[in-house]
Parts: C-alpha cells; sequence; structure tokens
C-alpha cells in the first residue's frame, strides 16, 4: 500500500478514497471443524457493482462473506482452501496482512452495532485507528463519510451526542458511515437490514443504490425481493453450494437450475 | 393431564401477604441495622465533644493527634485522615492497574483453559483472612522493602499499603472481568471489521464499553481498603502523623479504634469516646466514596439494546 493511500487523496469530494474492487473466487472450499460449509464455490465478484448472495439459512452465504475479510480468523475452527482474489492479493495467503485487509474490506453487520461512544468517534475510529487523514481533515472525512451514508442532515447538529441515541436505521447507517471512513475498496453487508422497520430497510436499500456508484457491495440477505431490488449480480447458495449465479433480472426470471427457480418463486426456504 | 386440589383464593390471598411482609421485613431489617449503628455513631460523638479537652473547631482544624501519652491531649483527626488515605493510595497504585491489566487478560487474551485455571485461582486470594495478610505483610513485604531501601522501618505504610493491594486485587479483577466480558460480541466483530488489533479492540472498544462497571469494581475495592483494619492494625504503626512518605509508620482511622478497644484506653473516658467521633469521620468518607461513584457510574454508563 503505497502513495495511493496518501491522506491527501482522502476528503476529495466525488471520489472514493481507494478504487473499489473486485473479488475472484475460485475452488473456494471452507470448514467448520470436519463440517464442510463451503464446497467448490467459484464466482467473480464485480467491481462498483451490488452482488447478493441469497439461499435459505445454513446454505453457506455468510460464511463465504466472513471470509472475505477473514472474519472468521476470530472462530477457532474455521479454515478455508482455495483461491480468493482481491485485486490481485490473495486474501487467504499467510502472509496477508489481515489489519490492512479489513480496512480495504469494510463490513456491515446484520444488527446495527455501533460503539457506545460518540456519533463523531464511531465515524473516526477507523481512521483513527489506521492514521489514514492528515491533521485537520478528520472532520472533513467524518462529513462526507456520514453524507455518503445519507445521515449527515440528521446528525449534524449533535455529532457528540451518543450513537446510541439514535433510531435502529439511523444507527444502521452510522455503521455504514463508519466502514465508508476507513476508505474500503469492497463493503460486505450480511443482511443489513433484518433488525429493520420497512421505512429504515428502504432507507438502507436507497443508499446501498448509491454507493455503488463509488464501492464495490456484497450484500447477504434473506429477503429475494430485496436481492432483486438493490443488486445486479445474484448468487443462489444451497447446502454450501454455489447453485447458480447471473445477472439478477436472469436469476429472477429465467433461472437455469430448477432449485433456484423453486427458491426464487418461494416454493421452499 | 391432572390437577391438584385447587388452592382456595382465601389462603393464596393470605399467602401472598405473608410472603410480601417477609420480604419486606427482610430489606427493613438491613436498613433497620444501618440506622442503628448511625444513631449510635452520632450519639457518641455528640458525647465526646461534650469532654472539656475537646472542640470541634480542633478535631476538624488541628493536624496533632495525641490522645493518651502524656502531657497536653490533643484531638486533631487530620492525621488519622492522613493516614487511611496514604495507605489506601498505596493500594490503588497496586491493585488498580495490576487487576484490570489482569481482568483483560483474563476476559480478551487467556483461552478458556487459562481462564478456567487463573480465575479460581486468584480468587483464592479474596478468602484468605485479613490477618494472615498481616502477617505477610510484617514477614515477608517489610523485609523485602527494607533489603531495597533501609528508610522503611519495622512498620510502615507501604509494606500495609501493597498487603492491601493484594487483598483487593480479586475484588478488582473479577469485576472488571465480568464487565468486560458482558460487552457484546458484536462490538468486538465490529471493531475487527474495521481493521483493529487484538490490542485494539480490547483497549479502544471492550475497556470504554465496559467502564460502568469497572469504575464500580474499583470503587468496592477502595472502600473495602479504606475500611480495612486488621492488616493495617498489624503492619502500619501506630504513630498517627501527618505525612505522605511511604516508608514512614502511620496509623490509620481503623487503627486507632482497634488500639481503643483493645484495652488501651478507659471505657467512657475521652480516648474511648473519641473513636465513635473517628468512626464518624470514617462512615462519611466512605458515604462520600459511594455517592461519588454512583454519580460516576450513572454518568458513564451505557445502555445496550
Amino acid at each position: 500500500m503505497t502513495s495511493q493511500h496518501s491522506p491527501q487523496s482522502v476528503p476529495t469530494e466525488g471520489s472514493p478514497p481507494h478504487a473499489p474492487s473486485g473479488v475472484v473466487v475460485r475452488n473456494l472450499n471452507a470448514w467448520y471443524g470436519s463440517f464442510q460449509a463451503l464446497t467448490n464455490i467459484s464466482l467473480d465478484i464485480a467491481a462498483q457493482r451490488v452482488t447478493a448472495f441469497i439461499g435459505p439459512s445454513g446454505c453457506g452465504k455468510s460464511t463465504f462473506l466472513r471470509w472475505i475479510n477473514r472474519m472468521n480468523d476470530t472462530i477457532p475452527s474455521a479454515r478455508a482452501e482455495g483461491t480468493l482474489k482481491l485485486h490481485g492479493d490473495d486474501i487467504l495467503a499467510r502472509s496477508m496482512d489481515v489489519v490492512e485487509l479489513r480496512r480495504r474490506v469494510g463490513m456491515v453487520f446484520q444488527k446495527p452495532n455501533p460503539f457506545p461512544k460518540s456519533i463523531y468517534d464511531n465515524v473516526a475510529f477507523g481512521p483513527r485507528l489506521h492514521r489514514v487523514y492528515s491533521k485537520g481533515d478528520l472532520d472533513m472525512l467524518v462529513e462526507q463519510s456520514l453524507r455518503q451514508a445519507a445521515l449527515w442532515n440528521e446528525v449534524k447538529d449533535r455529532l457528540r451526542a451518543s450513537a446510541l441515541s439514535l433510531s435502529g436505521g439511523q444507527q444502521q447507517r452510522l455503521c455504514i458511515a463508519r466502514a465508508i471512513a476507513a476508505g474500503p475498496e469492497l463493503l460486505l453487508m450480511d443482511e443489513p437490514c433484518s433488525a429493520l422497520d420497512p421505512k429504515s430497510t428502504l432507507a438502507i436499500e436507497e443508499l446501498i443504490q448509491q454507493l455503488a456508484e463509488r464501492y464495490t457491495i456484497v450484500i447477504v440477505t434473506h429477503n429475494m425481493q430485496q436481492a432483486a431490488r438493490v443488486s445486479d449480480t445474484t448468487a443462489f447458495f444451497f447446502e454450501g453450494q454455489m447453485i447458480e449465479w447471473g445477472e439478477t433480472e436472469a436469476i429472477f426470471t429465467t433461472p437455469t437450475n430448477r432449485q433456484t427457480e423453486d427458491y426464487v418463486t418461494g416454493r421452499f426456504g | 393431564m391432572s390437577f391438584g386440589r385447587a388452592r382456595s383464593r382465601r389462603w393464596r390471598d393470605w399467602s401472598e401477604r405473608g410472603i410480601r411482609w417477609s420480604l419486606f421485613g427482610a430489606s427493613f431489617f438491613s436498613v433497620f441495622v444501618t440506622f442503628a449503628i448511625l444513631v449510635v455513631l452520632a450519639r457518641e460523638s455528640y458525647l465526646f465533644f461534650g469532654f472539656d479537652q475537646v472542640s470541634i473547631v480542633e478535631f476538624f482544624g488541628s493536624t496533632e493527634w495525641n490522645p493518651l501519652l502524656g502531657g497536653t491531649q490533643h484531638f486533631g483527626v487530620w492525621p488519622l485522615v492522613c493516614g487511611t488515605m496514604l495507605v489506601t493510595v498505596i493500594a490503588a497504585c497496586f491493585a488498580l492497574p495490576i487487576g484490570l491489566t489482569a481482568a483483560v487478560y483474563l476476559s480478551e487474551y487467556a483461552g478458556p483453559k487459562t481462564r478456567a485455571t487463573l480465575k479460581p485461582a486468584l480468587e483464592v486470594l479474596a478468602g484468605i483472612p485479613t490477618v494472615v495478610y498481616g502477617f505477610f505483610a510484617l514477614t515477608a513485604i517489610t523485609p523485602l522493602l527494607q533489603s531495597i531501601s533501609p528508610r522503611f522501618g519495622n512498620y510502615n505504610a507501604m509494606s500495609a499499603g501493597i498487603a492491601i493491594g493484594i487483598m483487593i486485587l480479586p475484588i478488582v479483577c473479577s469485576l472488571s472481568e465480568d464487565a468486560l466480558r458482558s460487552v457484546p460480541r458484536s462490538l468486538r466483530d465490529g471493531a475487527y471489521a474495521l481493521g483493529g488489533t487484538k490490542f485494539d479492540v480490547s483497549v479502544k472498544v471492550v475497556v470504554p464499553a465496559a467502564l460502568s462497571g469497572i469504575v464500580a469494581s474499583f470503587l468496592l475495592a477502595m472502600s473495602r481498603a479504606i475500611g480495612e483494619t486488621m492488616i493495617v492494625a498489624l503492619a502500619a504503626g501506630g504513630i498517627a502523623q501527618m505525612t505522605a512518605e511511604p516508608w514512614a509508620e502511620v496509623q490509620t482511622m481503623t487503627a486507632y479504634m482497634v488500639q481503643i478497644f483493645l484495652g488501651d484506653a478507659p471505657a467512657n473516658g475521652v480516648e474511648y469516646a473519641s473513636s465513635y467521633a473517628v468512626a464518624a469521620v470514617l462512615f462519611c468518607i466512605t458515604l462520600g466514596f459511594t455517592l461519588v461513584g454512583r454519580y460516576i457510574l450513572k454518568r458513564f454508563r451505557e445502555e445496550y439494546e
């Protein structure tokens, strides 16, 4: 990581701090202990697009997501083999710097998990951790991240208030702003709307589409309508295998696989 | 499915009432005892200030405490307060950093097996009678200190302070660890996902999130340290003096009371009564501590969900 990460590149409005990256996946296998959670997954996650992973509970879609930023490292029994490349860098390699990887790959969780700190400190957490800002630019970076997360107008007068004083939907947008502020190339979203009411869900979905102009987004969702609404590409997972992937419209209207068709038409799952 | 004989409505109402009163009685009892102690303290202190050689101005204004030895008696409480504070500060400097560090290790770094071994081992410390700590201070800590510097006397504040520090270590460690472990996993995940190292996650997210519980453990430990009696009576000495020197011999408020009640002073004399006034001061300090602690707790409390 060289000059392109210089602080000067951070606060310029209109362009993301780092060019969005895609992910190339070939023959990925993953296990929890002796249980094989993923079998021979191969697909491409296109840069600056929204890719949705759908499938019934336990199908491996979240496991897959958590390998892209190596969050599974925190689970002692988890291991993976195969090729997982972020902009040409081997994610699973022993030499991969996990701290740097996670700065490049942001993550938004199922339940909003803002830190019990102020709104400002939540957004500034990543930049402070990685010292990717020059002095004085932090305010601007926080503002820009909150604007991109469509939260700025609601919180600009109370940046020092506790993040826990926000509503659930606002907290989730704050978590998105927090992920953006670290300057990621890719954003992972693990069922980001499952704990939210319909109105907040709509706000997040609109936000995802705006963010896709700047970032590569991977979203795991239980909600097929959501996948159809927000994503460009959809991959259907079932029992640890990726059954089918392609343009979202094709997956939902003319799936080639019988299981996919049954799932997207609501016959099971 | 079979039903037992239905309890009559009347029976139920009576038993509910009985339960309610016994529960109230139990909580009332503890409050009653506290007030009874307060009344005794207040009455005896009032009698103490009735003696000719005592004045309330001298008690709170003078820095000379000389109740027993020949010559003029002096009752200025500050040397005793000073001794208590010196010993307590030493104990805190010892126990708070070590206790919190150990708690972070146990909660964030140690594997389940290590924790299962270490935590009970640490909690054994809490079961040791304080008189044993007193002997330990006299026979182990003091000689060690004297080997470092000859300035340390046979009785000194440092030795007692360290022994009290060891005594309150399990309180700090165990309660802080509980507070750290109750921080939701989702917060740790959030910090790891932003590229935090284990140390970043522990120090910048988990410890701040558990701050109210950590402060509570500190305050509980401190009030135990202030009120600790046996260790200071054995190891800190018996000279009431205004000093901040850790190698000096000091007398704490509690140690003075032990001295009086073990028979160094005739009952109903002025010295005897003075210990009640000292106890009242000690009570007020501990109360102030608790109130400040409650305020801090409320101020820093973070609710999850």
